[in-house]
């Protein structure tokens, strides 16, 4: 497999002037930037990595005048702060790589879905749109970014979701097909990015797919913005290029006595110290969106799976019978196996709950509860037991 | 044409068919749970799961268009293992009380256990851990959240079908549930008690209040005299609850099993209903007269039917400024109670105060007008109890009768006869037919221009029908009329009420008379009739209904010789002053939420 150690980047938050990119990506042809970001290997940075490139080339192969680039700042899942550190600093960016995305697909009209818990940012990054929006009318585009605020739901972070809310519904997800890039926000043709993802576009344009690409693995190309909490001496957002070992992660951002990281929030998978030198960070072996979360060994497992399944019965939106159900169920049944109300092998049966729940759940959301759950259980059994 | 293998067997379809209809064409069946054919595809139970080979998740059979090459596997061990544990986390949130519930053997929950739940339970009871709300504000149903499986069809239906939404999803997670505004009890919010969510409830949450026992009692008390009276839509679709195939005509026996069940008195809705004919035709008559000839201003078109209480309680929510516009009949049910405890009584010599006034409706917001305070012309409850089609059958079944081999009998004297315009009460359109066969009439002294009575235009499943007709030919006391052209519509579900209303609103409404029915189908699909309900049933019961029609030998309300005789001997004329204090009501207007 390959490995490339653990190197710091500073691409997202490198100051640019947003006039020189946006002019170059004025010249480009809306097929040269989606290859250009094809070429880049670029994968979504909200966790569930879609090739960006494709999502824009298929969004941009529907022939329709109406279009939107919806920029997904709901950043809700537990333990990643990158997109708001995003927001705060570099909004300039994310806008551009909007624009830039909006030239991609054909998009005129763009939608920041800001998380609720956000709002206090508001005033700031509404200035920047302004100084934003006159700056893209000098070059010549013709594209206009609105907001829209959450009210703080983790399930509207999922796209289909997010465009209910947009629409003034409920935030369930949709049945898909349809997929976003033909029948999204307001039912029109839709690409929907994670803020990183459009910061990232933006820098692949200014420094070129091939420099991008230089960086990271074969899977996972480029680098990412890591939030990083929990037992460390050194929380906070760091960039780092893909491919490293949670090894070498916990090497640099470890307390020394690090038994556990859980990569990818809530929803992402545990990582024990004994698979730290075979687990890599990337869509090759544990993919993210950015959440790090380190458990020294004063950690009581059992409270962390605890916490993560509250957090789920609680997110669900209730709408499917396997996570509205199966959440309360997985919740419950560890609280009764940790009570000794029922045998310990119980958890095997939840375990085939957590398997259903992945496949048969209607969103993302359902069907990732079980990753949690799955290698928490295995690798730390006797916590959840005793 | 799409191609796609299904347990190994291909089939091609058009674009656009679901898996599951995919499979169905092939007589593979895939359960299912939150769907429903009136409805659209929600896809959240998740029951229809297959596996579909090269994805990475099973998918929802109901939600998931055929693609070309599509290789689908119904039964595969995933699959059985995701439907059982699917059916088992449902019943660990639903409240099994099977043997007590009223849709004990008529619950698609409980069917899909038995196939897929039985044997020991897997998960852990969640029903303890939440508290349960048990509304029974409304007269006409209850909602039993305990039993609520959240598969949203009856939120469809309110949102859907009626165009109400009264009842919506409320909250997230373990603590999402099928709400009212601001979690009032059904009868404070804008719920019209038309219980086509009833009709669409899969299990016992949502259920029509019963009044079984009541009527037992009333019959069993020998100090009462009990009359029943049967809407004209019962007739048509009793029969589904007893063993019959939609469509099924069975009236005669029905009459029989009544009487069977101990009724003193069984009389027909069908003879209000030609009495509102003429009670709303000289009312609709008296009207134009007052806008072409007295320059009347006030007087409102178009004119509005107000037999459904359930779109009364809807124009009375949501556009009360037009109250004035409905016909200020009360509905035939609402005229037989004001009659049956005063001329009945008078005929029969019998003190109304010991008349027990029971009607079978096959709607529940019948249960809701017959409680309201308006309805008490007689100095008593016009209406005591008011039972769904459904019920009835439960009544038959509790009485042990055998009612496939019933004889068929007649309804009683006094206020037993009908004609054929009053049975079209049943369906969309029909009231406005019955109307205007004898409007038209009065006005020229000849039929209806149509062959053989039958108003087609007027007739069908469109949601929004309209007619014109050109009046021609006066007799000299309506020579106003000559060369008019009377434009009429027709609606039926409340979302298509509700495009009328909303054309009305907007002052662009051309029509003079307007029949509305709360309903999908009018009251052949109405909440009180068996369950299930489709278009393809409802259609069945259509047919049946102008069957009956063409069976009748009268067949125009002015003709039916009780109503001659009860204007005679005690109403004097349509609009008399006897008439408007007994078969006359008025209108409130309610809140919008």
């Amino acid at each position: 497999m390959e490995k490339r150690g653990l190197n710091k980047v500073d691409l997202i938050f490198e100051k640019v002037d947003p006039k020189e990119v946006l002019t170059k990506a004025f010249t480009m042809k809306s097929d040269e930037i989606i290859q250009q970001i094809l070429d880049s290997g670029l994968k979504g940075r909200g966790g569930a990595g879609f090739p960006t490139g494709l999502k824009w080339k298929y969004t941009a192969a529907v022939k329709e005048p109406e279009k939107y680039v919806v920029c997904n700042a709901d950043e809700g899942e537990p333990g990643t702060f990158k997109d708001r550190e995003m927001l705060d600093k570099v909004a300039y960016k994310v806008y551009g790589g909007m624009v830039i995305a909006g030239k991609a697909i054909g998009a005129k009209k763009g939608i920041v879905y800001l998380r609720g818990e956000y709002r206090y940012l508001i005033p700031q990054l509404l200035m920047e749109l302004e100084s934003f929006h006159k700056l893209i009318k000098a070059i010549g585009f013709d594209f206009k970014i609105n907001y829209c605020l959450g009210s703080g739901a983790y399930i509207c972070g999922e796209e289909s979701a997010l465009f209910e809310s947009v629409e003034g519904g409920r935030g369930e997800p949709r049945n898909k097909p349809p997929y976003p890039t033909t029948s999204g926000v307001f039912n029109k043709p839709t690409s929907i990015n994670n803020v990183e993802t459009l910061v990232t576009a933006m820098m692949i344009i200014k420094h070129g797919p091939e420099s991008y690409s230089q960086l990271g693995t074969k899977d996972s190309r480029g680098s990412k913005v890591f939030s990083i909490s929990g037992d460390t001496p050194t929380p906070g957002i760091f960039e780092l290029e893909l491919g490293m070992s949670v090894h070498e992660f916990v090497n640099e951002f470890g307390d020394g006595d690090t038994k556990a990281v859980q990569v990818g929030g809530a929803s992402g998978f545990c990582v024990p110290r004994k698979k730290f030198q075979s687990t890599v960070i990337g869509f090759e072996g544990v993919p993210t969106g950015g959440s790090m979360k380190l458990f020294n060994s004063s950690r009581s497992m059992y409270n962390v799976l605890h916490n993560y399944l509250d957090f789920f019965a609680e997110e669900s939106c209730g709408q499917c019978t396997p996570c509205r159900v199966g959440c309360q169920q997985l919740l419950k049944g560890v609280e009764k196996v940790k009570k000794g109300e029922v045998k310990s092998t119980y958890l095997n049966e939840l375990l085939k709950l957590a398997d259903t729940m992945k496949v048969a759940s209607k969103c993302g959301l359902g069907q990732s509860v079980g990753n949690a759950f799955r290698t928490i259980v295995e690798n730390f059994r006797e916590e959840i037991i005793y | 044409m799409i191609n796609l293998n299904i347990n190994n067997q291909r089939i091609s379809v058009q674009p656009g068919t679901t898996v599951l209809e995919a499979a169905r064409k092939l007589n593979i069946n895939i359960p299912t749970l939150c769907n429903h054919p009136d409805l659209c595809v929600a896809g959240n139970c998740r029951v229809c799961v297959v596996e579909q080979t090269g994805a990475r998740t099973l998918i929802a059979a109901c939600a998931m268009p055929a693609a070309e090459g599509m290789d689908i596997h119904t039964n595969t061990l995933k699959v059985r293992n995701a439907r059982k544990h699917i059916v088992e986390l449902l019943l660990s949130e639903h409240r099994s009380d099977c043997t007590k519930c009223y849709k004990n053997q008529k619950c698609e929950l409980q069917a899909l256990a038995n196939e897929f739940a039985f044997g020991d339970t897997i998960f852990l009871d969640l029903v303890e851990d939440h508290a349960y709300t048990i509304d029974r504000s409304s007269p006409s149903f209850t909602k039993d959240d305990s039993k609520c499986i959240h598969c949203q069809r009856c939120v469809r239906t309110c949102h859907e079908l009626q165009h109400i939404s009264a009842i919506a999803v409320a909250n997230k997670g373990l603590h999402q549930k099928i709400s009212s505004f601001h979690d009032r009890p059904m009868s404070h919010v804008v719920c019209t008690n038309c219980g086509q969510c009833v009709n669409r409830c899969p299990t016992g949450a949502l259920v029509e209040k019963t009044y079984i026992d009541h009527v037992w009692d009333a019959i069993y008390d020998k100090d009462k005299h009990v009359v029943v009276q049967t809407a004209p839509a019962v007739r048509v679709a009793l029969g589904e609850d007893l063993g019959y195939d939609p469509g099924e005509r069975v009236t005669g026996k029905m009459v029989t099993a009544l009487k069977q069940l101990g009724f003193d008195s069984i009389l027909d809705t069908d003879f209000t209903a030609d009495l509102t004919i003429m009670e709303e035709g000289t009312e609709l008559l008296t009207r134009l007269k007052k806008a072409l000839v007295d320059k009347d201003k006030n007087a409102a078109f178009p004119m509005f039917t107000s037999c459904s209480p359930g779109w009364i309680k809807f124009i009375e929510h949501k556009y009360p400024e037009f109250l004035h516009n409905l016909s200020t009949c009360k509905s035939p049910q609402q005229m037989f109670g004001a009659l049956a405890k005063t001329f009945y009584a008078q005929k029969m010599k019998i003190d109304p105060s010991k008349i027990v006034s029971v009607s079978i409706m096959p709607c529940t917001a019948k249960k809701y007008e017959a409680d309201r305070p308006e309805m008490r012309a007689s100095g008593y409850k016009d209406i005591d109890y008011v039972l769904t089609t459904r019920e009835l059958a439960v009544m038959i079944k509790q009485a042990g009768i055998d009612f496939r081999n019933l004889e068929s009998s007649h309804y009683d004297s006094i206020m037993g006869d009908s004609t054929g315009a009053a049975v079209i009460f049943g369906a969309t359109g029909g009231v406005m037919e019955a109307a205007l066969r004898t409007a038209y009439e009065i006005v020229t002294g000849r039929e209806v221009p149509f062959t053989n009575l039958n108003i087609t235009p007027v007739r069908g499943m469109e949601g929004v029908k309209e007619a014109t007709v050109k009046i021609e030919g006066c007799t000299d006391d309506w020579k106003f009329l000559e060369g008019a052209e009377l434009k009429v519509a027709i609606a039926h579900g409340l979302v298509n009420a509700n495009k009328i209303m909303k054309q009305v609103r907007e002052g662009k409404s051309p029509y003079h008379f307007v029949e509305i029915m709360a309903c999908p189908g009018g009251c052949i699909g109405g909440g009180g009739q068996p369950i299930p309900t489709s278009m393809d049933i409802r259609k069945k019961r259509m047919k049946a209904i102008y069957a009956e029609d063409e069976h009748m030998a009268l067949r125009k309300s002015h003709e039916n010789p009780d109503v001659i005789a009860i204007y005679k001997e005690f109403l004097g004329k349509p609009n008399s002053h006897v008439s408007h204090e007994l078969l006359h009501t008025h209108y409130v207007e309610r809140e919008n939420y």
